[in-house]
């Protein structure tokens, strides 16, 4: 039963974080996705802090609250004093992570969190966990239901606006000729990848969370052309890492979190390798330009 | 705040051996970081600083597998091979495939840090005696530095160091324009090569004071704080080295201070303070500089504009003692009250107008003012009209802007090319 419900928990985080990355990865906002999810921290830390509670509502405002200050900063650096961008985004949110750290530090007496469970999680307490009950039925640990409606959410958000999405993705001055707001998309999907930070937080930690968002899209890319088949090819590679890194970790035992990384990165290894290959036999060309579907 | 004051002098006054080992280490860390980051910064790859920081972490758990021991030298080692193995694999992902730069650095960092972090914990669970150490290299512990680490450090560092200095004028050469520098003769793969050797050890030595998660601040923020202050690249370097350099004792001060405290984050935030305090007070882009100088030119232009209007009240300087209630002067233009009074409140002080009871005057010295703008102004229709083939109705709102800053040499070169003009397109004078 342990088994069942840290894989299930691993596939929600994995699954909902595919479908965001492939946004990302497509906007070249790879990079502004790992500085959300290292700044969300401060504003989980201090609302732990206030509440006393894990997985509870304040901790999605005191989230993205800090999720949001993290993009102010860029915006300063970048736009009000010209700083280049790549500076911009790795000044913010390193500053942000650090105030996070000292925080639990500082609250270490009052908040039951530390730092390794900013790094990875602990994937395998969430079985662990208070059990959501109704009437005499237990329905399994409450953080697997938190995990499933925010995929829920976020598939319902991406399938209501799929083609502004689409558009404002693939291609912004014809987003902008049919009146669409670019910027607000934006905002959208990083509101997004904010709140699956925060829910994934103590199942995968983090730091961890980017390779989620970023590692199953970026192996799908390789093999398709297609915006539909990417998103399903991503899911396909997020839940199969997470079922294989889970065993890989007891077998090791090493970091669950970790693990899943690591099979992630495997499974873009060989992908990659095979391409490649294929390239130089000169049996797949691969054009340049995702097309939009 | 007492026990604070208490703590920092304490620990500045070095007495004793323990507290020496702690500060100097931060020190030398910290400074090479600095310097090695300057050009991080520079060539725009502040974002490789942040893989490198975050891949050397399975570096240090194998080096410490194989090993089982926490010799640094050893630690150093491992971190420097996947450290570069990373900055590798990003260029070759983004060469080879059709995945994008920035999706490469993410992947790489995360999938090398995931693998770092379960090679820990597996170490962690496997239990040996002395792996609590290896804790400290992710968030940085400075107090777990011993003598043999400073000296070892001080070693490396010095070697860094050189290797900057050396090629000091290569390094700027290429961070500016790789192209330019293969062309005048650099040996640009070997420099690339060797700054890249450079940045992968600084951040293997780093992590020990600031930890891997954080290791990459100390390559861009020193680097980003400076450049608010500086446009030369060897001021720039000696900035970075001394913003970076204090922040990483005072971080090092805090966490001795009070017990528990990380070391690492500490240094971070002071150097983040040091780059939000350049960016709005720093002398060279900083915002409040920026913003004064905005102000200044608004306020030039407020005056010319509103002298502008003199001009041609007092009928192009025939009519000088002419005097003027407010009301004529506004339906002259069409400027605001507010904007109005503001005005002339500046002509005021500028002794370009005077004012007795409700009735303005214009003085010598201010209708020469007016006459230089106008001059400017019709210059400049007349050489849109003329090389532009514009309509003379169309000409004004370009010349309207452009007006306030064409300097004394433009306005002789448009005299000259056109001729020492005596009429603009609309057939007025140009004033001399």
């Amino acid at each position: 039963m342990l088994d069942f419900w840290t894989i299930l928990t691993a596939i929600l985080v994995a699954t909902s974080s595919a479908i965001l990355g492939s946004f990302l990865i497509m906007r070249k906002m790879a990079m502004v996705g790992d500085a959300i999810s290292h700044a969300v921290l401060p504003g989980i830390v201090i609302a732990y802090w206030l509440t006393q509670s894990r997985a509870s509502f304040p901790i999605l405002i005191g989230a993205a609250a800090s999720g949001l200050l993290v993009t102010a900063f860029i915006q300063f650096f970048n736009k009000k004093v010209k700083l280049q961008q790549d500076a911009s985004i790795g000044i913010s949110y390193t500053f942000l992570f650090s105030i996070g750290i000292i925080l639990i530090s500082v609250f270490s007496n009052d908040v039951d969190l530390d730092q390794d469970c900013v790094l990875h999680g602990d994937i395998a307490q969430v079985s662990q966990g208070a059990e959501l009950i109704v009437g005499q039925l237990s329905l399994g640990p409450n953080q697997v239901w938190i995990l499933a409606a925010n995929l829920v959410l976020v598939v319902l958000a991406v399938v209501l606006a799929y083609h502004k999405l689409i558009i404002t993705t693939f291609d912004e001055s014809f987003a902008a000729a049919l009146g669409l707001n670019v910027v607000l998309w934006q905002y959208y999907l990083m509101a997004g990848v904010s709140i699956t930070t925060v829910v994934s937080f103590q199942s995968v930690g983090a730091v961890l969370v980017i390779a989620f968002l970023v590692g199953p899209p970026a192996t799908a890319y390789l093999i398709t052309t297609r915006f539909r088949d990417l998103l399903m090819y991503a899911i396909i590679f997020g839940t199969s890492a997470s079922v294989f890194g889970y065993y890989f970790a007891v077998w090791i035992d090493g970091s669950i979190a970790g693990a899943i990384a690591a099979v992630i990165g495997l499974q873009f290894a060989v992908v990659f390798a095979i391409v490649r290959f294929k390239k130089r036999a000169g049996e797949v060309t691969t054009p340049e330009k995702l097309p939009i579907s | 705040m007492n026990d604070f004051v208490h703590g920092i002098a304490s620990f500045f006054g070095l007495t004793e051996p323990n507290v020496r080992v702690v500060f100097w280490g931060s020190l030398i860390l910290c400074s090479v970081s600095g310097l090695v980051g300057t050009f991080t910064f520079l060539r725009k790859r502040a974002l490789m600083g942040d893989v490198i920081s975050h891949s050397v972490l399975p570096g240090i758990a194998l080096a410490y597998m194989i090993s089982h021991q926490k010799n640094p030298m050893y630690l150093i080692i491992g971190a420097v091979i996947t450290g570069w193995v990373s900055t590798f694999l990003v260029d070759y992902i983004t060469k080879n495939s059709k995945i994008k730069n920035d999706t490469a650095i993410a992947l790489v960092l995360s999938v090398f840090f995931g693998i770092g972090v379960m090679l820990l914990v597996h170490i962690q669970h496997s239990g040996s005696g002395s792996q609590s150490g290896l804790d400290n290299f992710i968030f940085g512990k400075a107090s777990a530095m011993t003598k043999a680490d400073v000296w070892l450090f001080a070693l490396a560092g010095s070697v860094i160091i050189s290797v900057i200095l050396i090629f000091f004028r290569g390094f700027s050469t290429i961070s500016f324009d790789e192209a330019f520098a293969q062309s005048i003769g650099f040996p640009l793969d070997f420099l690339r090569f060797v700054l890249a050797i450079a940045t992968v050890a600084t951040v293997a030595m780093g992590v020990q004071a600031v930890g891997v998660v954080l290791m990459s601040a100390l390559l861009i923020t020193p680097a980003a704080a400076a450049r608010f202050w500086t446009n030369k690249i060897g001021v720039l370097a000696l900035l970075s080295v001394l913003f970076a350099g204090f922040s990483g004792v005072f971080g090092a001060a805090i966490s001795y201070t009070y017990n528990g405290m990380p070391t690492g984050p500490w240094i971070v935030v002071v150097i983040s303070l040091i780059a939000l305090f350049s960016a709005f007070f720093g002398s060279k882009t900083g915002m409040t500089r920026s913003f004064l100088q905005r102000k200044q030119n608004d306020r030039k232009i407020l005056i010319e504009n509103t002298i502008k209007l003199f001009y041609g009240l007092t009928d192009a300087g025939n009519k000088l003692t002419k005097t003027f209630l407010f009301e004529d002067i506004l339906n002259a233009g069409n400027m605001k009250v507010g904007t109005l009074k503001n005005g002339l409140n500046l002509l005021l002080k500028h002794r370009y107008i005077t004012l007795s009871g409700n009735q303005y005057l214009i003085t010598p010295s201010g209708f020469n003012e007016a006459k230089a703008i106008v001059r400017k102004h019709r210059l400049w229709e007349l050489y849109i009209s003329k090389f532009m083939n514009l309509d003379p109705d169309h000409v004004h709102d370009d010349a309207e802007g452009i007006e306030h800053i064409i300097t004394p040499e433009i306005e002789k070169e448009l005299e000259k090319e056109l001729n020492f003009p005596k009429k603009d397109p609309h057939d007025s004078d140009i004033p001399y």
